[in-house]
């Protein structure tokens, strides 16, 4: 296929996955806005996952303060800026407008009428659009989206490359909440810090775990095992470990005479995970674990596009 | 999408003669090919019309059957408005403007391949030599050059209307990038989905084999001794305002929809650049204009195009569909000889005429317009979209005494033609049906044959009175169906 078709396709899942995985974020929060006497934890949060998603300096031109509310709307609805999540929809939108002829009319029409609806939300705007319902509606036509793919496309090309995009981001996506949360999951590490269980719960839901959590485990929250779960479950579908799997399987399937050493690097990141123990990944600390493992997510996407999405005019 | 008629932008109150209205005859009685028809329209509630109505604006809306609008704000993409109401043509009618498309498209190929070859054409004195030579259209590089089946034109636009006498012709031809035929087959599915009924009580012809007729024509274009040809379609991108027409035929067709960053020239072949490496391309039905095709020969500043792609065209390494250099043949100036084209290349009268047109440069012709200004219509042969146009009807004295200076001056720059009565057929404004002017776009596509979908699209002017068809300007479409008894 055109190298540009998979360029496109694999940005299309991207920003879809990445609509999704803030809508997330927006969700755990807002929900937590709801209890009593969130107000200090939740700020907390707030601004250790906006650092995360190096959202901080976009949001500080508009306001002063974290203020849930303001935080909220911005990561939702924010016109203007590109990481919003309905930038995010525009995006996958305008990619899967160049290709719309490689997408099966039902894609296409389902992220087409994503983005029209988006829109006509946004311009109807109240002064209290409601978050709640704008995220939870977000996570499903997410759903919808990866169901219709699944659902209705070929398994050639054009759908690995846009699963090797939706397992990238969301790996990214994972490990950033996971970076947002640290000083949770490795109690002592920061001293004189106490965890505050609420969190555990914001990051499992967030990340559609607790429920999971609850019957893997049994057992309350601790936090080794919330790391565990989010990094080595292989049946998680959002942990560390599921997602290079799933990377690199794709990968394999679409592989060229150029793509070998990033295969490798897929498979060698696959591997580490698959046999690690979570002692070790304590034992060289988690924080220089997930800032390792998001260079190499980083690496892996670059290494994607220049093998595959943007070849050199001889190649 | 740029479906830009050479019509005129007049009122009807113009108009010296009633036009011809497609469903009635001037009783009020339906014509016999809208009988059942119009018994159906008359049965039904005008409130299931309107829900249909709105339903085919969300439909169109919800699959981006849109073209876009320059200039605006990010995704103003914008519906071409669509009437429920269909243009009905009775087969005998269809199979004598069948005839007369095919032999003037079959014409046209012919001129542009002597044009650039032996100019048979010129040296007969059929048409003044420097009319075509000196045209900004005709491109020198092509001369001599030999094309797969000797077929320039393999896609055809042929505007038709329908005069006060009720008679076919043809006002002009569009053999560069035609477009609009995704619309033809996108009205075709929407009326079928909203009025299922019709279809199991008319014989409608089908149209949705277009994209195989398509895909077959490019294919038996392709280079000699190609044995599986990969055919690609070149478009200038998502922001080009028939980019769905674009995106919809590469699709249909299941070829890839490349743009030129994605091509490139490699000894004298052209190539892809796909994921896999390098793939070698045979035949490119481009909806480009020459101008952007290749930089190092046309505009330097282009973009859109693909280096060294004439040097591949001209080693015969490559179809470009349509050819270059076919603008030579639908230019205003050229138009009025078709007919004589017809008689030299095919030896056959005329089918379908042309709409009378006076040459200027012809001193008959000049002196009868001269003396009739006020009633004609006038036209500079290289402008485009109603510049460099008299209306005489419209006109005020002062226009027309600086018109008559200027004709007198260059005669040879202009052609005139009589105000035009296009027919009208019932379409709906508002919640009524009123009668609105329409013209015909047929598709005629050659290759090995030469061959068209039974129809094409059907343009209305919208607003009330108006002559004008473009969908720039208040146009919209209808489905057209050719009834196989």
């Amino acid at each position: 296929m055109l190298s540009r078709t998979a360029d496109h396709l694999y940005w299309m899942s991207r920003y879809i996955e990445r609509a999704e995985s803030l809508a997330r974020l927006v969700d755990a929060h807002y929900r937590m806005s709801l209890l009593p006497h969130s107000g200090e934890t939740l700020a907390q949060s707030l601004r250790s996952t906006m650092t995360a998603l190096h959202m901080e300096d976009a949001y500080k031109e508009r306001h002063e303060t974290i203020e849930p509310r303001a935080v909220f709307e911005f990561v939702s609805l924010d016109r203007d800026y590109g990481g919003s999540i309905f930038s995010c929809l525009r995006s996958a939108r305008e990619n899967a407008r160049a290709v719309r002829g490689s997408l099966t009319s039902e894609l296409w029409e389902t992220l087409n009428s994503t983005w029209l609806d988006a829109r006509a939300l946004a311009t109807r705007r109240t002064k209290q659009p409601d978050i709640g319902e704008f995220v939870e509606w977000v996570k499903e036509r997410s759903h919808l989206t990866r169901g219709v793919t699944i659902g209705t496309m070929m398994r050639d090309e054009a759908f690995h490359f846009t699963r090797i995009g939706t397992f990238l981001e969301r790996a990214d996506s994972t490990a950033r909440i996971l970076t947002a949360h640290q000083r949770d999951l490795v109690p002592g590490a920061d001293a004189g810090y106490v965890p505050d269980p609420s969190e555990w719960s914001v990051l499992l839901r967030a990340l559609s775990a607790f429920e999971v959590y609850r019957r893997v485990y049994r057992d309350v929250i601790t936090p080794i095992k919330v790391a565990q779960l989010l990094i080595l479950r292989d049946d998680m579908p959002r942990s560390l470990l599921r997602c290079c799997k799933e990377v690199y399987s794709n990968l394999k399937s679409v592989s060229n005479d150029q793509s070998a050493e990033t295969e490798r690097r897929a498979g060698e990141m696959h591997a580490m995970l698959h046999f690690a123990r979570m002692e070790e990944i304590t034992a060289q600390g988690l924080p220089r674990f997930l800032e390792q493992f998001l260079a190499r997510v980083r690496d892996l996407g670059d290494r994607v596009a220049s093998d595959f999405l943007l070849p050199p005019a001889e190649a | 999408m740029a479906l830009t008629l050479a019509s005129i932008p007049i009122n009807e109150g113009f108009l010296a003669s009633k036009p011809y209205n497609e469903m009635h005859l001037t009783d009020g009685a339906s014509r016999p090919h809208y009988l059942r028809y119009a018994q159906w329209l008359a049965d039904q509630p005008p409130e299931r019309l309107a829900q249909k109505r709105a339903e085919a604006d969300a439909l169109f809306h919800r699959v981006g059957i849109t073209f876009a609008v320059y200039g605006q704000e990010e995704g103003a993409e914008r519906l071409i408005p669509f009437d429920i109401v269909p243009r009905v043509l009775p087969l005998e009618e269809w199979i004598r403007l069948e005839g007369g498309l095919k032999q003037r498209v079959r014409a046209l190929n012919a001129f542009i391949h002597d044009i650039y070859h032996d100019q048979q054409i010129l040296k007969a004195g059929v048409i003044p030599a420097e009319q075509v030579l000196c045209n900004s259209q005709y491109r020198p590089e092509m001369q001599g050059v030999d094309v797969p089946g000797g077929i320039y034109a393999h896609i055809a636009g042929i505007d038709i209307i329908r005069d006060d006498a009720g008679e076919f012709r043809v006002l002009e031809d569009n053999l560069r990038v035609p477009s609009g035929v995704s619309y033809m087959l996108e009205n075709r599915k929407m009326m079928m989905r909203l009025f299922p009924e019709l279809f199991s009580e008319h014989r409608v012809a089908p149209v949705d084999h277009y994209p195989d007729v398509l895909l077959d024509n490019l294919r038996s274009v392709a280079p000699t001794g190609v044995a599986d040809p990969t055919v690609v379609l070149l478009t200038a991108g998502a922001h080009n305002s028939a980019y769905f027409e674009h995106a919809f035929l590469a699709q249909q067709m299941g070829i890839e929809l490349v743009e030129g960053q994605d091509l490139f020239v490699r000894d004298e072949a052209v190539f892809m650049r796909t994921t896999q490496g390098p793939q070698r391309v045979d035949v490119i039905y481009r909806r480009i204009d020459d101008d952007f095709l290749d930089p190092l020969v046309f505009r330097p500043d282009s973009m859109l195009g693909v280096p060294g792609l004439l040097t591949a065209y001209r080693a015969g390494r490559i179809t470009i569909a349509n050819a270059i250099g076919t603008g030579v043949a639908d230019d205003k100036s050229i138009y009025p000889y078709v007919p004589e084209m017809i008689k030299f290349y095919l030896g056959q009268s005329p089918i379908i005429g042309n709409v009378h047109t006076w040459i200027l440069r012809r001193p008959a012709d000049k002196d009868y317009v001269l003396a009739h200004l006020p009633d004609l219509v006038v036209k500079e042969v290289h402008g485009a979209g109603g510049y460099g146009m008299l209306i005489g009807p419209a006109a005020t004295k002062a226009e027309i005494a600086a018109f008559r200076k200027q004709i007198i001056a260059t005669p040879e720059r202009y052609i005139a033609q009589p105000t035009l009565a296009l027919s009208t057929c019932p379409t709906f404004s508002d919640h009524s049906l009123a009668p609105r002017h329409i013209d015909l776009r047929p598709f005629v596509l050659s290759g090995r044959d030469v061959t068209i979908v039974p129809g094409g699209l059907t343009r209305v002017a919208l607003r009330e009175g108006s002559l004008v068809v473009n969908s720039s300007q208040g146009g919209g479409t209808k489905d057209t169906w050719v009834l196989e008894s």
